[in-house]
C-alpha cells in the first residue's frame, strides 16, 4: 500500500500551512524601553491554521512581541495587519483605543501566563467567558448563559463548577476558564503566553492535550509563546527563536529542532536534551 | 485711593449663600453635565452649613439656580416633612427669598433624596436629586482613574456582568435602588439611589434632572428627553417593585409606591411614600376639586 499516492497523505507532506495567504504579518517592529532595545526589526508571519511557537531566553523579546500581536502595546515602528473581513490592509497600531478594544474582543483571544491578569477573580468562571460576549454586543441571558456553558465545554473545563469563582479552582482549571474566555467568540487568533508555565507536568499535558484537540478540531491559529522546548515541540508547526529583541531563527518546528542553524538555537537544543 | 474704595460693601452673605464664583463654577459644570448626558462633572463642592453626605450636592445646585421667584419642594425618602428636608428647604427660602411649597405641580426646583415624585413634572421644572455614590462603576472597578476609563471607552462589560451573576446566583435581579442605566445610549449613570420604580419616570421626561454627589464632588445631568435606559438582558425584563396592588393606610390611593411598616403582629401595612400625593388624595376625598396631576403610574402601570 502506498501512503503517499493518497490525497490526504500529500497534503499532509506538503507545507499546506505556507501556501495561504498569511492570517497575521508584521513587519520590522521596533521597541525600546529606556535603554533596553526590546525588539529590533522583527518580521513575524503566521498562517491560518497553524500553531507558531517562538522561543526564547527571558529578556529576549519574545512576550513584548506578543504583547503587540494583543494590541496591548505599540511599537516605536513597524507596521502590523491581521487578515480580517473589511481589515485587510490596515495597520492595526494606528486604531483609536475603542477600536482597538473591539478587534481584541472579537477576533484575539489570549491566555496568560498568570490567570490574575487574564480572569477577574471575583466574578464567576461562566461570567468571566460571558463577559466577553457582554463586550461583543451580546445582551441575551439564555444565549450568553448557553455559549459560556459551550466554551467551558471545549476547554475541558468540568461543568458542574462552571459558577464557581477561579480564586476557588486549581491551577490548571484557572488555565482552562482562561483559554474557554479567549476561544468563546471564535477568534481569528489565539495567543497563548507560557500557558503551562507553572502547572505540574501532568495537568500541563492534560491542557496542552485539551490545546491540540481544540487545534485540530477548530483549525484556530495559535502562537504559542513558551521556553519549554517540550511544550513548543509538541504543539507549535512552526518555530521562531529570538534572542536579545531578533529573530535568530525560524523554519518548521522539525527542520529547527532537528538540524538548527544558528549557534544560540543549537545551544538551546543541546540544553534540553 | 484706598483699597476700600475698590472692594464691593460688607455684607452678611452672598446672595444664595454661595459666592459668586462658587455659583459661577457650579452653573459652567452644570452646563458640560448637559451637552453630555450622564457623564459625570467634578466640581470643587463648597462648604454648605450641613454635614457631607446630608445632601450637600444637591443643596449647592438648588442654592445656584434659585431666585426669589423660585418655588421650592424639598423631599426626603418621599416626605417633605422629614427634619432634613424641612431644614433644607426652610434654609434654601432664608437664604434667596424663594417661597417654599410641598406641592410638585407648584414646585419651579424640586430637590429629592432617594424618590421622584409621582405627578409628572413639566417642561419648567428642574429636578435636583442627592447622590452618595455617583460612580455606578465602583462595585466592579475601585480605581476611579480607571474606572473613568471604563467610561471613556463605554466599557461597561463588568457592569453586564454583576447583572448576569445576580442571575445566575439568585434567579432574578437583585439590585434594588440605584440601578444602573444608559443615559442617551452613550453614558452609564447611577440614577442616585432612586428605586426600580422610579427610574423609567427620567426616561424622556420633560423636566431637567440634575444630579449632585457633594462628598464626591461630582455632578451630572439627564437633560430633558434624553433617553434613560436601564441595562437588562434583552430576555430579561425590566421589573419595577411589586407596589401595584398595595393600597396605603391612610389615604387610600394605590399603585404607587409605598413604605412598608412592620407591625407587632409580624404583618406590615403601607403608607404612599410620596406623602403629598397622600395628603392631596385625602383632600381630594374631602372635596378639595382636582388636587392631583397627571401622575407616572396609572393604575400601578407606568404610563407616561
Amino acid at each position: 500500500m502506498n501512503l503517499i499516492s493518497e490525497p490526504a497523505a500529500l497534503e499532509r507532506a506538503a507545507p499546506r500551512l505556507m501556501r495561504a495567504e498569511p492570517l497575521l504579518r508584521m513587519t520590522d517592529i521596533s521597541k525600546r524601553y529606556g535603554d533596553v532595545r526590546a525588539l529590533r526589526g522583527v518580521d513575524a508571519v503566521v498562517y491560518p491554521g497553524e500553531v507558531m511557537g517562538i522561543v526564547g531566553e527571558s529578556g529576549s523579546g519574545k512576550s513584548t512581541l506578543l504583547r503587540m500581536m494583543n494590541l496591548e502595546d505599540t511599537p516605536d515602528s513597524g507596521d502590523y495587519t491581521l487578515r480580517l473581513p473589511g481589515r485587510e490592509n490596515e495597520n492595526l497600531f494606528d486604531l483609536t483605543r475603542y477600536e482597538r478594544r473591539m478587534l481584541c474582543a472579537r477576533h484575539i483571544g489570549i491566555v496568560y501566563q498568570n490567570p490574575h491578569l487574564g480572569l477577574l477573580m471575583k466574578h464567576s468562571s461562566s461570567g468571566n467567558v460571558a463577559e466577553r460576549l457582554l463586550i461583543a454586543g451580546e445582551r441575551s441571558f439564555e444565549i450568553l448563559r448557553s455559549k459560556a456553558r459551550e466554551a467551558l465545554d471545549a476547554s475541558e473545563f468540568p461543568l458542574d463548577r462552571m459558577d464557581a469563582r477561579p480564586i476557588e479552582l486549581s491551577g490548571g482549571m484557572q488555565q482552562r476558564v482562561q483559554l474557554a474566555k479567549a476561544i468563546a467568540l471564535e477568534p481569528a487568533l489565539l495567543l497563548l503566553d507560557e500557558p503551562t508555565t507553572g502547572l505540574d507536568v501532568s495537568v500541563q499535558a492534560l491542557v496542552l492535550d485539551t490545546l491540540k484537540r481544540l487545534q485540530r478540531d477548530r483549525r484556530i491559529t495559535m502562537v504559542l509563546v513558551s521556553h519549554d522546548l517540550g511544550v513548543i515541540r509538541t504543539m507549535a508547526d512552526r518555530v521562531m527563536v529570538m534572542r536579545h529583541g531578533e529573530v535568530v531563527e525560524q523554519g518548521l518546528a522539525d527542520q529547527v529542532f532537528q538540524d538548527p542553524q544558528h549557534p544560540y538555537t543549537q545551544q538551546l537544543v543541546h540544553a534540553k536534551l | 485711593m484706598s483699597l476700600a474704595t475698590l472692594t464691593k460693601d460688607w455684607a452678611a452673605t452672598s446672595y444664595g449663600f454661595l459666592d459668586a464664583s462658587a455659583k459661577r463654577e457650579l452653573r459652567r459644570k452644570m452646563l458640560k453635565a448637559i451637552a453630555v448626558p450622564g457623564c459625570q462633572m467634578p466640581y470643587a463642592s463648597r462648604e454648605v452649613p450641613m454635614a457631607r453626605g446630608w445632601g450637600t450636592g444637591g443643596l449647592q445646585v438648588t442654592l445656584t439656580l434659585v431666585n426669589p421667584n423660585s418655588v421650592v419642594k424639598v423631599i426626603d425618602q418621599g416626605a417633605d416633612d422629614g427634619v432634613n428636608a424641612a431644614s433644607i428647604r426652610r434654609f434654601i427660602s432664608r437664604v434667596s427669598g424663594a417661597s417654599e411649597t410641598w406641592d410638585t405641580l407648584e414646585a419651579t426646583i424640586v430637590q429629592s433624596r432617594h424618590r421622584v415624585p409621582e405627578e409628572i413634572m413639566r417642561e419648567n421644572q428642574v429636578l435636583v436629586l442627592q447622590v452618595p455614590n455617583p460612580e455606578p462603576l465602583r462595585g466592579v472597578e475601585p480605581n476611579i482613574s480607571i474606572a473613568r476609563q471604563m467610561h471613556a471607552d463605554a466599557d461597561y462589560g463588568k457592569l453586564w456582568l454583576t447583572l448576569y451573576e445576580q442571575i445566575v446566583r439568585k434567579g432574578r435581579i437583585m439590585q434594588g435602588a440605584a440601578y444602573p442605566s444608559m443615559v442617551n445610549g452613550r453614558h452609564v449613570m447611577t440614577p442616585s439611589p432612586i428605586p426600580r420604580w422610579d427610574v423609567p419616570k427620567l426616561n424622556m421626561s420633560k423636566h431637567l434632572t440634575i444630579l449632585s454627589a457633594g462628598r464626591e464632588k461630582r455632578l451630572y445631568a439627564v437633560p430633558p428627553y434624553t433617553r434613560v435606559e436601564p441595562l437588562v438582558f434583552s430576555d430579561r425584563p425590566y421589573l419595577v417593585e411589586d407596589h401595584a396592588a398595595l393600597t396605603c393606610r391612610r389615604s387610600g390611593v394605590s399603585g404607587f409606591f409605598m413604605n412598608e411598616l412592620p407591625q407587632d403582629g409580624g404583618g406590615s401595612v403601607f403608607e404612599v411614600s410620596d406623602s403629598n400625593l397622600g395628603i392631596k388624595a385625602i383632600d381630594c376625598a374631602d372635596g378639595a376639586p382636582d388636587a392631583i396631576g397627571d401622575t407616572w403610574y396609572r393604575n400601578g402601570e407606568f404610563s407616561a
